[in-house]
C-alpha cells in the first residue's frame, strides 16, 4: 500500500491518492491536499463541502454524488464546479480524506 | 496505464427515446464529474431532450427494440410504451438517476455546453423558444466539429 506524508503525518492512500483510512485525516491536511489538486486556497464554501463529505461518509460509508451534494450540501452544482473545477465529488472526496465515490451519476 | 487521459468529449444525441437520450446524458455528466470538458450536440429526434414541451414526456420504444424481449405485436399494444417507460423511470429513480428535465439542467450547471443542430431545428420547423434556456445556441454541423476539435466524439 502506498503511503504519503501530508502535513507531517504519514497516511496510507490508494494508487489514485485517496485515503485508505479516513480516520487518519485531519483538517490540517486538507490545505495541502487541496494544493495538490490545484486549489490554492480553501474558502469557507470549500470547507462547507469538505465537512459535508465527511459527514455523509460517516453516515453512509460512501461519499455523495454531485447531484446529492447539489441538493443537500447547501452549495449548488454550479458553485460546486466553480469550487472544484476538476470534478467536485471526486476532488472534494480526496481533500476530505474519504474514498473515491463510485457511481455513474 | 500510460495513455493520455481524455480531456474533452463531444456527445451527439440523435434519438428521441428514453433509451436513446439517457446514455448521452449519463456520459456527459460522468465526463464533467471526472473534470473532462463536455459538449452535447442534439440532432434529429434527440432534440426532444431539450424541447420544453416534450422533454418531460420521453418514452421507451417498445416496437422495433429487440432489447425489450417482447414480440413486436405485444410491444405495439396500446399503453405498452407508457407502461415500460413507467417501470424504467421507477427503477431509475430508485438508483437516483434524475428525470430528463432535471438532468439536462444539472448537466448545464456542471459547465457542459448544450447545442441544438441547425439542420434538424430547421427541418422540424422549431426555433430558439422551443428549447430550454440551458441550450446555448443552435449551431451547424461544421461549428459542432470545430467545437469538438482536439477531443473525442461520442455518438449515441
Amino acid at each position: 500500500m502506498p503511503t504519503e506524508t501530508i502535513a507531517g503525518t504519514t497516511v496510507e492512500v490508494n494508487d489514485e491518492g485517496f485515503f485508505e483510512h479516513p480516520e487518519q485525516w485531519t483538517p490540517e491536511m486538507a490545505t495541502e491536499l487541496a494544493r495538490q489538486e490545484g486549489i490554492a486556497e480553501l474558502t469557507p464554501k470549500h470547507w462547507q463541502v469538505i465537512e459535508f463529505m465527511r459527514k455523509e461518509y460517516a453516515k453512509k460509508g460512501t461519499g455523495p454524488t454531485v447531484r446529492v451534494l447539489g441538493k443537500t450540501s447547501g452549495v449548488s452544482v454550479k458553485e460546486l464546479y466553480q469550487l472544484f473545477p476538476k470534478g467536485p465529488a471526486k476532488v472534494a472526496a480526496k481533500i476530505a480524506g474519504i474514498p473515491k465515490p463510485r457511481g455513474c451519476i | 496505464m500510460g495513455a493520455e487521459p481524455i480531456q474533452k468529449v463531444s456527445i451527439i444525441i440523435s434519438k428521441g427515446s428514453l433509451e436513446g437520450i439517457y446514455p448521452g446524458l449519463i456520459l456527459a455528466n460522468g465526463a464533467r464529474a471526472e473534470g473532462i470538458e463536455a459538449n452535447l450536440f442534439f440532432t434529429f429526434f434527440g432534440l426532444d431532450a431539450i424541447h420544453k414541451k416534450r422533454h418531460d414526456h420521453i418514452k421507451v420504444a417498445t416496437v422495433g427494440n429487440p432489447g425489450m424481449h417482447l414480440a413486436t405485436l405485444i410491444g405495439g399494444l396500446p399503453g405498452m410504451s407508457a407502461l415500460a417507460t413507467h417501470m424504467m423511470e421507477k427503477k431509475m429513480s430508485e438508483l437516483d438517476i434524475p428525470p430528463i428535465p432535471e438532468f439536462v439542467e444539472m448537466i448545464a450547471d456542471t459547465g457542459a455546453g448544450l447545442y441544438a443542430c441547425k439542420a434538424s431545428v430547421d427541418m422540424f420547423g422549431l426555433d430558439r423558444d422551443d428549447f430550454v434556456e440551458q441550450v446555448q445556441d443552435i449551431i451547424t454541423v461544421g461549428e459542432s466539429y470545430e467545437q469538438a476539435a482536439g477531443g473525442q466524439i461520442i455518438f449515441t
